[in-house]
């Protein structure tokens, strides 16, 4: 008998033991939008303060404002991997890259138009997840890190080398794209092309969440045996998180090429992967809200804190820290009880 | 010079660069061997190491000079504080997570690497430091082959550092506890082993390598900054994984292997030295997809 | 036969754990597995269900070749399992644990879920449905929100079968079901096992130490003794058969009770 783990004595009867008052301010926030009425009005209500922002504030706030709509996209999709299905992505920016580049050669070098390029930096985006993720995904998690952080360096590396992605300095004068006639220039512009990317990347992440291959990626994080137990293929659901988070990365860097008309490798260093992990391990790794919140900390957090000058990426360094120490979830509340 | 001596050339040079990967690859290997963890923050303990022998140079060269000796004294100082750091960093970060998620307990050593790396980079405003010292540029000339006395040196010291390692590990008490560690934590616990201290040892030890690998190369580059140990961290760590991680042979031949490889490998025609570091991440990809058990580790029980 | 093992042998570094093993479940039986402590019974599930390679022999089920299989690939051809230890995904609710079985029965990807494509829809509600369904059929309807972990033992159990029922399998493998549970909850899980049979048509194979329930609930039964089969029959025979006994003497009483 000893072998087997005693009968936990938590249950409670009928009654659901773990539904305590909410306490934590957040968490009073979010309860008091739990019906789907009042989430709607609360969406409505920010996509209302989304679209009014750039009339009311100065074109620098528009700017920075771009900057965490990108963010959210990009930190979106890296919680696919990442805080859904548990597997440590250093090398993200790599695919934030491979989309920029690949919009920025066809159209700025071979005069492809941008519409008809994207479909291409996305193929190339997927393709790149296969290739990197097919093999390593079987391996050890923190085998998985590393080859993703080499892998993520390589892509730099061939950015800074090679003659077509104009070598270190990369590439300049990408041109504007245009939609409907509708010539999108002007740093409003681009905000709001953000403002639509980073809702349909909510969008996408929520729906994902809650659908069969969601699940899939929560069951194999929690226990890899179990799932291939019932029936869940580790392997192709692990590189199916990787692909759907390579194509959210390819997504940023496609707009992000265009928004700045110009890419170098520098764009897409570590210490990006490491910014977009960040404000995915502080807003709580699987939550959507927290995730958003975080990409708005580590884009505004710097331009509050410009004062400090170089402290202020150790004050980054230091907060993922306590973070991990002290509470892993991150600083959104949990939902369930 | 005719293929020859430039073959030669390149074998000295790709066992300098051997020596650093592979004092820094041991560290990786020893902290994999005892508690399962890739120690992320092991780079930046090296860039560490190269600032407190900076430090320490600067403290001893008054009186002992920035030779040999001044480099030496200093080098034995920034072990011993690296070291230190190391096992403050064990104890502050990574036990409190013994436990935690896998991937938790990778994100805080990650999280540990970046508070070093920015802490010097906040010291140092993200200057080089010159790293200078007196020593000279003689070497011997065998025929068209020089070798400065400073590649010499270096060779030699690592390989005292390393068959000290050797030694260590397999002749005393606590080594022998180091290795029962690495198979069966709880048996050990049961056997009475101080798992704890013997964690707390080799933390010691293998950021103490990684100091004086991190002294050798700012004496030996004549500079240092706050990003040095990024790229040697996983170099370093691409030679433990060549090697076999968990194994210290392993680790010391996987870092010749690799010094070897970027020295010739950059020689072959269409790699060029802009290729260098993309060639060495290759070879980590393809090592760890087709080879994951390295050349001397042990694989893991087979399932499924 | 449903599922058939020919002269299956599996070894450790050089430990024979199973030794040229001949086994077979007929359809729509219930058929138990029984042996002492380290007999090999895990370790043959282990082989049954993918998780384990065996060296030699061949292992079928409905004549299909599942030998070199992966699990996940064996559920899919129809046999679930249940764990010794229950694997639930603790921090999950009930509802979610039991809508795992049912992937292997769905097809939906990341596209069709990101454009909610009408056929997505109605897999999610075919999904829920189905999960409700086992979920009702353990006798478990009502707790679908809870955490997992939250669960008394006995009713963790339950789930754990009723997510392996949402495979809609062929066969079920039970890996000591009775284990921790009381006498009470032992009669309960003597009545399911003969529902899952006889209302859904699944075979069921399990490994048991509780001998009055193995007997009570079995029309077959397989003794494994040191990775060999040493004898199969029906409860009567093999309660009165002195190998049996002779491989269990220096166990326990409870097992001694044959």
């Amino acid at each position: 008998m000893d072998k087997h783990s005693p009968p936990t004595p938590t249950d409670v009867d009928e009654h659901d033991a773990g539904r305590a008052k909410p306490r934590h301010p957040l968490q009073k926030l979010y309860a008091a939008f739990e019906s789907p009425g009042r989430r709607r009005a609360l969406h409505l209500t920010i996509l209302a303060i989304l679209i009014v922002t750039p009339w009311i504030s100065s074109q620098y706030t528009t700017v920075i404002l771009t900057n965490a709509l990108l963010y959210v996209v990009l930190c979106l999709g890296l919680n696919v991997v990442v805080g859904y299905a548990g597997l440590l992505d250093l090398g993200y920016a790599a695919f934030f890259a491979v989309g920029a580049y690949t919009v920025g050669i066809l159209t700025q070098q071979f005069g492809v138009n941008f519409w008809a390029a994207i479909p291409f930096a996305l193929m190339a985006a997927a393709l790149a997840g296969v290739i990197i993720g097919g093999p390593t995904l079987r391996l050890r998690s923190d085998y998985l890190a590393i080859v993703t952080l080499g892998f993520g360096e390589i892509v730099r590396f061939t950015a800074r080398n090679l003659e077509i992605t104009g070598g270190a300095s990369g590439l300049s004068h990408i041109p504007e794209p245009s939609l409907f006639g509708w010539h999108i220039d002007s740093s409003i512009d681009f905000y709001y092309v953000f403002v639509v990317l980073a809702v349909l990347a909510y969008i996408a992440s929520q729906r994902l969440f809650d659908s069969r291959l969601g699940r899939a990626w929560l069951y194999v994080r929690h226990d890899e045996d179990a799932a291939e137990a019932m029936g869940i293929n580790r392997v192709a659901t692990k590189l199916a998180a990787y692909v759907t988070g390579a194509i959210f990365g390819a997504i940023g860097g496609i707009f992000f090429s265009v928004n700045l008309g110009a890419i170098s490798p520098e764009s897409f260093s570590f210490q990006q992967s490491v910014l977009i992990l960040l404000a995915v391990v502080l807003g709580g790794m699987g939550k959507i809200p927290g995730v958003i919140l975080g990409a708005f900390i580590v884009v505004l957090g710097p331009e509050l804190l410009r004062d400090f000058g170089t402290l202020r990426l150790l004050i980054f360094a230091v907060l993922l820290l306590l973070i991990m120490l002290f509470r892993p979830s991150g600083i959104w509340p949990e939902k369930r009880s | 010079m005719t293929w020859y001596d430039s073959f030669l050339q390149q074998l000295v040079d790709g066992l300098v660069l051997g020596s650093f990967y592979a004092l820094v690859a041991l560290g990786y290997t020893m902290v994999f061997g005892v508690i399962k963890l890739l120690n992320f923050a092991h780079g930046d303990l090296y860039m560490t190491g190269a600032f407190a022998g900076f430090g320490g140079l600067s403290l001893v060269s008054g009186f002992l000079g920035a030779g040999w000796l001044g480099i030496f004294v200093a080098m034995l100082l920034a072990m011993l504080a690296v070291g230190c750091l190391g096992v403050v960093i064990e104890r502050v970060a990574y036990h409190p997570m013994l436990g935690a998620p896998r991937l938790s307990i990778l994100i805080t050593a990650l999280a540990v690497s970046l508070v070093l790396q920015n802490a010097a980079l906040a010291l140092t405003g993200g200057q080089y430091t010159a790293f200078s010292t007196d020593l000279g540029f003689g070497g011997i000339s065998l025929g068209n082959l020089f070798l400065s006395y400073n590649q010499i040196v270096l060779v030699a010291a690592a390989a005292v550092l390393m068959i000290a390692l050797e030694l260590f590990v397999s002749k005393t008490l606590y080594g022998r506890a180091m290795r029962a560690v690495s198979i069966d934590k709880d048996m050990c616990r049961m056997m009475g082993i101080n798992v704890s201290a013997v964690i707390a040892v080799t933390f010691f030890i293998g950021s103490g390598l990684a100091a004086a690998a991190g002294t050798m190369a700012g004496a030996y580059y004549g500079s240092i900054w706050y990003f040095m140990g990024f790229l040697i961290g996983l170099k370093a760590f691409t030679a433990a994984v060549i090697g076999g991680i968990g194994s210290i042979t392993g680790a010391m031949l996987g870092g010749l292997i690799l010094g070897l490889l970027e020295s010739f490998g950059t020689h072959i025609p269409f790699i060029g030295s802009e290729w260098k570091d993309v060639f060495t991440f290759s070879i980590l990809i393809l090592v760890l997809v087709f080879k994951p058990t390295g050349l001397l580790g042990k694989s893991e029980v087979e399932r499924m | 036969m449903l599922l058939q093992l020919k002269q299956v042998s599996l070894s450790f570094a050089g430990n024979t754990v199973l030794h040229e093993v001949d086994f077979g479940v007929a359809a729509g039986r219930i058929h138990s597995l029984i042996g002492p402590n380290g007999a090999g019974k895990t370790s043959m599930f282990n082989v049954i269900t993918g998780f384990y390679r065996p060296q030699q022999g061949d292992i079928t089920l409905d004549g299909e070749r599942i030998v070199k299989c992966k699990p996940h690939a064996v559920t899919r051809l129809g046999i679930a399992r249940t764990f010794q230890n229950v694997r639930l995904f603790r921090e999950m609710s009930v509802l979610e644990n039991v809508m795992a079985g049912q992937h292997c029965r769905s097809k939906a990807g990341a596209l069709a879920a990101i454009l909610r494509l009408p056929s997505q829809r109605a897999e999610e509600r075919r999904i829920l449905e189905t999960s409700l369904e086992c979920l009702d059929f353990v006798g478990l309807m009502g707790h679908q929100d809870r955490l997992a972990t939250n669960l008394a033992y006995g009713h963790q159990r339950r789930v754990e079968i009723a997510r392996a029922l949402a495979t809609e399998p062929k066969l079920l493998l039970l890996d000591e079901p009775a284990a921790g549970l009381n006498s009470g909850e032992k009669q309960a899980l003597i009545e399911l096992i003969r529902r899952i049979r006889d209302e859904r048509g699944v075979a069921v194979l399990l490994i048991e130490h509780d001998m009055s329930l193995v007997m009570n609930v079995s029309e077959r039964i397989s003794v494994l003794d040191h990775g060999s089969l040493i004898t199969e029959g029906d409860p009567h025979s093999v309660q009165n058969d002195p190998k049996v006994i002779e491989a269990y003497l220096g166990q326990d009483d409870e097992e001694l009770a044959l």
